[in-house]
């Protein structure tokens, strides 16, 4: 009798553990929300381990590290370290890549999403995504070999004797371009071909979230089809086509081994975006397995921080604004 | 009609004129942008493939580096290298992926669904150079060594967003009366995802992987503070002096991922710096096998990803 009441209470006990865990559900559930949570908190730790490993850099150097210097110092030997010249060369050649690379992404996206022959737009949407498929080596090599003296130079030179003799602006200007074309402008066209896939796909989706109602409207009060893109299309989707433009700038930003690659290499480059340069990512590139000293591992890694912090912003602002389209699109369809 | 509405028409036909040029000449520009957009890969593609194709040859995959002036070196250093990278990457980046991605599938209303999506969204956005540093601050500084290792802890940071994303799309296909005619027949949640969910979405999660393959094979910034490089890593020397002095399995992997190791990008680097000619043209070759590698994955998988979408949906 006693026996049979304990075997009976232990199976109640078990079948009381599984009932609890819901024959395994409630582990599983733990198991995805753990993942879920390693995935998030990632990048806080991302961010975290940089912003400990370049304490070094940062405690010596302080804000003056980023601080715009008419004669920067990058001394491994002497230990002095400032970081204007890579911030600067960063800035103006995703600045001016995005200058280049926007008309083009529209331009695509609006081919694709709304002229486009149906049979044609699968094939067309790949090729473009290839692009953005190649790696970023490959262009590297390309770009060196052909795509400098081919296209840089001669761009370069005519630049150079163009908005060149402008005053003032034309100070960005400046020639004679590099020999060899590798320059900022050089940087600049090459990321401009990277970063024109990344455009095309986004604003094409925006483009495609946007309700038919909006183009039959346009289009039974009379306006041509242009005037449907233009007047209703681009202003319904403008936040979402300014998210497609920061993103294409943060990948614009990160890009490393291609502009490493054209972009010269050259501390000492004055403003002008014809003259060899640095950005932030080529010099971790260049000299972080090579570097000399602690404090020089912690100033690149400070670098590295920087260009962190700035894509995190621009992306988290870039999603926000998608988000905010897709979230509406619907909304107005239904109603 | 009087001169007015003669004036009024002559006008308005004159504005309609100047609409619908205006409409053609811009409508033309957008397939003019379009074609411009594609030079440049049509031109890397063909260059690429002229110049590779020159010396690809066998030795090209079977030798390790030689000195300058000796013939027959290839990149097998590398080829080895990429592949253990690679499958770290893999190890790595799977389990946790997919099981974020069942998470992503199944609430992705909740606060964490949202959050988990959102910063797989963000972490794709982040420069390849700044996750190699990471793996370094992270493996390379307590371990104080360069290794395969925490070449490919870096680059399975850069997959998890594509397997997380594509893996979530892939489990959102599976209809629903599968996933409750599972649950009917009274199989509990996590077995009706890993016996019924995960086997049909299977090769669409696989093709997923792919394309993340993909674009990690493809990455140098972070290699280049983890691998490092190594001209002469030899998986086959490796094992045979391993087993000369009977290490166990573990062991002899364990000295694998340790070492620092070459790849196919990282090679294509260094020896388009070098002014010697035969290194430029190995490096050149080293791009066609890259480029033909990830553009056949690529293409490849957009096919199935299409097919199967159309066959799920339709």
């Amino acid at each position: 009798m006693l026996k049979q009441l304990k075997s009976l209470s232990e199976k109640d006990w078990r079948v009381r553990i599984q009932r609890a865990l819901h024959h395994g559900d409630r582990p599983w559930q733990g198991l995805l929300i753990l993942f879920s949570g390693v995935v998030i908190v990632l990048m806080l730790v991302i961010g975290g381990m940089l912003w400990v490993k370049s304490s070094g850099s940062r405690n010596a150097f302080g804000l003056s590290f980023l601080a715009p210097t008419a004669n920067p110092n990058w001394d491994p030997v002497n230990n002095l370290f400032q970081a204007w010249p890579f911030l600067y060369g960063t800035l103006v050649t995703s600045l001016f890549a995005i200058l280049f690379a926007l008309p083009i992404g529209i331009g695509i996206a609006i081919f694709l999403a709304e002229l486009c022959p149906p049979w044609l737009r699968t094939p067309l949407t790949w090729l473009v995504e290839l692009l953005a498929a190649i790696p970023s080596v490959v262009y590297g090599l390309w770009g060196i070999f052909v795509f400098l003296p081919k296209v840089v130079a001669p761009i370069g030179n005519f630049l150079a004797d163009t908005l060149g003799r402008v005053p003032l602006a034309g100070a960005l200007f400046t020639g004679p371009i590099p020999a060899s074309g590798a320059s900022r402008l050089a940087a600049s066209l090459i990321l401009t071909i990277m970063i024109v896939p990344t455009i095309a796909a986004v604003s094409r989706d925006v483009f495609l979230a946007i309700p038919p109602s909006q183009r039959e409207a346009a289009k039974a009060l009379g306006a041509t089809e242009w005037e449907t893109i233009w007047q209703v299309l681009i202003p319904y989707g403008r936040s979402g086509l300014l998210g497609a433009i920061i993103l294409g700038l943060g990948r614009a930003l990160g890009e490393t081994m291609a502009v490493t690659m054209v972009i010269g290499n050259s501390i000492q480059g004055g403003i002008s975006l014809l003259s060899a340069g640095y950005s932030m990512a080529s010099i971790i590139a260049n000299e972080f397995a090579e570097s000399v000293s602690q404090l020089h591992t912690d100033a690149l890694i400070e670098i590295g921080l920087v260009l962190f912090v700035i894509t995190l912003l621009l992306n988290i602002l870039a999603r926000f604004l998608i988000w905010r389209v897709a979230r509406q699109a619907p909304q107005e369809a239904r109603s | 009609m009087s001169l007015f509405s003669e004036l009024m028409d002559r006008n308005r036909v004159k504005r309609t004129r100047q609409r619908k040029t205006a409409n053609a000449g811009m409508l033309t520009l957008t397939g003019l942008l379009t074609a411009l957009a594609l030079v440049p890969l049509f031109w890397i593609i063909g260059y690429v493939v002229i110049q590779g194709g020159k010396n690809i040859n066998l030795d090209f995959f079977i030798n390790l580096p030689r000195p300058l002036g000796i013939s027959g070196g290839g990149v097998l250093s590398a080829i080895e290298g990429t592949l253990v990278v690679t499958l770290l990457a893999a190890v790595f980046a799977i389990p946790p992926g997919v099981l974020a991605a069942f998470y992503a599938a199944r609430s992705p209303n909740t606060p964490l669904g949202v959050a988990l999506r959102f910063s797989t969204d963000v972490l794709a956005g982040v420069p390849s150079i700044v996750v190699g540093l990471f793996a370094y601050t992270l493996l390379v500084v307590p371990m104080k060594h360069y290794s395969g290792l925490a070449g490919g802890a870096a680059l399975a940071v850069l997959m998890l967003p594509t397997i997380i994303r594509t893996t979530e799309e892939m489990l959102k296909l599976v209809p629903a009366s599968l996933r409750e005619a599972s649950l009917g027949l009274g199989a509990p949640e996590w077995k009706t995802s890993l016996r019924v969910l995960l086997p049909a979405a299977s090769s669409g999660i696989i093709t997923g992987f792919l394309l993340a393959l993909a674009r990690a094979v493809g990455e140098t910034a972070p290699l280049l503070m983890t691998a490092l490089g190594n001209e002469r890593f030899d998986i086959k020397q490796i094992i045979t002096s391993g087993v000369q002095s009977h290490l166990s399995v573990f062991q002899i992997i364990g000295h694998i991922i340790n070492a620092p190791v070459d790849s196919l990008p990282l090679t294509l680097w260094k020896y388009a710096q070098q002014p010697y000619p035969e290194r430029v043209a190995q490096a050149w070759t080293v791009a066609l096998v890259l480029m033909l590698f990830v553009l056949i994955v690529n293409v490849s998988a957009r096919v199935w990803i299409q097919s199967r979408t159309r066959r799920m949906k339709g």
